[in-house]
């Protein structure tokens, strides 16, 4: 009820008997449970079940608590479901979409709603973009009542609940301001039997960096619907990118990374991970790089990928060196160094004696990481 | 003659005395730049690394005629230093900073836009490794050796991909123009297209690459601009062609969230738009090479 957005009464459940016991607390004769997972497309997948009994609940949770839940957001690995959300059942008679975001073309928040609410917005995007109505936000003066009110009208909101509805669209924009959303959806958005505005579901994305100021949406976050190796390497100020391949990948900047993964492609190789070690990387930081490239154990081959600028060559070769000896790594390894103290940098990697495989361009860099890839996988099929 | 910058450009430094401003600071000194000052509220009235230290930027402005700044603010008052540096009539501003809230952002574009164009501050940036005009002036972080001047115009997202491509070009004899780094941000100061605008006005400029990456609408944008309103050839390459959907890939504005978002289909929809492809990344010179043979 926070922003003045009515929702249905519930309440949140780690195990099966808070479940049921959830399902007490709330009067009435039928139950919605839903997974709690960072990931839409959840109905679709089995994640929500309604429920005409107390043992139907308790049926419920026990069946998607622990489970792994694949939805078309997903991807194939799934989001393990760890927590369910017990509401009471809705009697709906009207459904309708409503959301808001920040629009990047027009740098300005832009209201997006339909009066045909419940299925996908972009399909209806697609089929019928004439129900859908959008309405821009001047952000210095903030969302006006007459913008509400045209919107509520575009819903298909009936005069006598005009007022609430206004009061729902101006808390959405509200909580997209005072919680630093990048988006706030609301989907569907119903008009129940008895004639109530209810938000029955929603979805709100956060910008990552305003989340120091916005702490009560830092603390939301549920660890285990992450990638335990995005987590791990944000918890040593590190940004990882975990991806379905096996060649694992430091590189400094988001640019650089994209475009050598794009390479490695091309090469023939598939990515496993991307760790961007950013500016200033001390020996100590790239061997935590390291590290964390090669928690993951279906690497089979890393490459190295520096173009120096505030980084300096010398530094990050010597953290190569170290993190190889400290490490005792046994997968080969391609390193391409270049810009800022390039010469020494490589006379370090050469002087170490150490099997490092260099590379002076970018393309070479991709080629040769994948037919180390290839070696050693062939290493493997040999050894079986 | 470059753009944005060049030997004559007076640049303050906002974040001046911190640790990361003085490095840089002092970096642009060697390479050559034009550094007139600094900005560090409280600090009014050192000297740092032999310039004198400013409380405001307005002060900085009226006392050595500062006209451009370069920003290494932390990122929760970044936005403040920014539009400090617009109100005080600084013409061009760089922001370095990484990680400024995207809300911030709409204010800080939001309160630019209340100037009248001909007085309006430039901005490029935030998330960005500046702008440098080789052999003149260097607004930025870059290594700046490995920028050969020259009559290539350069824009792009990324700062080390951007360093990539001029090694390439340096590598091949090509010398560039300006750089100019617009950031990885979802909401930035300059889109690709502002830029463009720029080179195809620059009588030094003779051809632009345009690096780009997912997410966003504005390679497409830049790519219209060429073709209705560009004489100049331009050649692009877009990274992340093997990202995946709806994952924000180190750049917090590299996510593809729309139609037309993905590296294969902003490739495919510039082509059409006459601008000429690297098909790689490690192209790009050699790409850049061919167009100016053909010239």
């Amino acid at each position: 009820m926070r922003y003045g957005v009515r929702t249905a009464e519930g309440g949140l459940a780690y195990t099966i008997e808070e479940s049921v016991q959830r399902a007490r607390e709330i009067d009435g004769n039928v139950w919605v449970v839903k997974a709690q997972i960072h990931s839409g497309g959840r109905g679709k997948a089995g994640g929500i079940k309604v429920c005409r009994t107390h043992d139907e609940v308790r049926a419920a949770a026990e069946e998607l608590l622990g489970k792994i839940l694949v939805t078309r957001q997903t991807g194939a690995v799934g989001k393990v479901c760890t927590r369910v959300y017990v509401e009471a059942g809705t009697h709906i008679a009207r459904e309708m979409y409503l959301c808001f975001l920040i629009d990047r073309s027009s740098e300005r928040i832009v209201m997006i709603g339909s009066g045909q609410g419940g299925m996908e917005i972009e399909e209806l995007a697609h089929t019928n973009p004439q129900a859908i109505k959008k309405i821009f936000i001047e952000p210095a003066v903030g969302l006006q009542d007459f913008q509400a009110r045209e919107m509520a009208f575009a819903l298909g909101v009936e005069a006598a609940q005009l007022p609430h509805a206004v009061k729902t669209i101006r808390g959405c924009y509200r909580a997209l301001r005072d919680l630093d959303a990048s988006m706030v959806e609301i989907n569907p958005l119903v008009v129940t039997g008895s004639g109530e505005l209810i938000a029955l579901d929603a979805k709100m994305s956060f910008d990552e960096n305003a989340l120091f100021r916005r702490h009560e949406v830092a603390e939301l976050r549920d660890k285990t619907q992450a990638d335990p190796r995005e987590v791990a390497a944000s918890d040593h100020g590190l940004s990882y990118i975990g991806l379905n391949g096996d060649i694992g990948c430091m590189i400094n900047g988001a640019g650089l990374a994209m475009a050598t993964m794009d390479m490695i492609k091309l090469a023939g190789g598939e990515p496993a991970n991307f760790l961007d070690v950013g500016g200033g990387a001390s020996a100590e930081r790239t061997e935590k790089a390291f590290r964390l490239v090669l928690a993951d154990k279906g690497v089979k081959a890393m490459l190295v990928n520096i173009f120096a600028g505030i980084n300096r060559c010398d530094w990050i070769a010597q953290g190569v060196v170290q993190a190889v000896r400290n490490i005792d790594m046994k997968i080969p390894l391609v390193v391409r160094l270049s810009g800022t103290n390039v010469e020494e940098g490589q006379r370090i990697i050469a002087e170490s004696g150490l099997p490092i495989i260099t590379a002076g361009t970018l393309a070479e860099a991709a080629e040769k990481v994948v037919q180390a890839r290839n070696g050693a996988v062939a290493e493997e099929c040999k050894g079986i | 003659m470059a753009i944005l910058i060049d030997e004559s450009t007076r640049i303050i430094v906002q974040g001046f005395t911190g640790k990361i401003g003085t490095f840089h600071a002092q970096d642009m000194i060697n390479y050559g730049s034009n550094i007139v000052g600094g900005v560090t509220p409280g600090k009014g009235g050192q000297q740092h690394l032999g310039r004198p230290v400013f409380n405001t930027v307005k002060e900085a402005v009226q006392q050595v005629g500062a006209n451009a700044s370069i920003v290494f603010v932390p990122p929760a008052f970044a936005a403040d230093s920014i539009m400090e540096a617009a109100d005080a009539g600084i013409k061009y501003c760089v922001a370095i900073t990484d990680g400024i809230p995207t809300q911030d952002m709409m204010t800080v574009k939001n309160f630019l836009r209340r100037f009248p164009i001909e007085e309006r501050m430039v901005l490029t940036g935030p998330n960005c490794a500046g702008t440098i005009s080789p052999g003149r002036a260097m607004l930025g972080i870059m290594p700046g050796h490995i920028y050969m001047a020259g009559d290539v115009g350069v824009v792009g997202r990324s700062g080390t991909l951007g360093y990539e491509a001029a090694d390439q070009m340096r590598t091949l004899g090509i010398g560039i123009s300006t750089s100019v780094g617009i950031g990885g941000d979802p909401i930035i100061g300059s889109s690709h297209r502002d830029i463009l605008e720029r080179f195809q006005e620059d009588p030094e400029t003779k051809v632009v690459v345009m690096i780009g990456e997912i997410g966003g609408p504005q390679e497409v944008e830049a790519g219209i601009f060429s073709r209705d309103h560009m004489s100049k050839p331009l050649v692009a390459y877009i990274a992340g062609l093997t990202a995946p959907e709806g994952r924000r890939m180190g750049h917090a504005g590299a996510i593809i969230s729309a139609a037309g978002e993905s590296a294969a289909e902003k490739v495919a929809i510039l082509k059409e738009l006459g601008v000429t492809i690297s098909p790689t990344p490690s192209a790009i010179g050699e790409t850049v090479a061919k167009v100016l043979a053909k010239m």
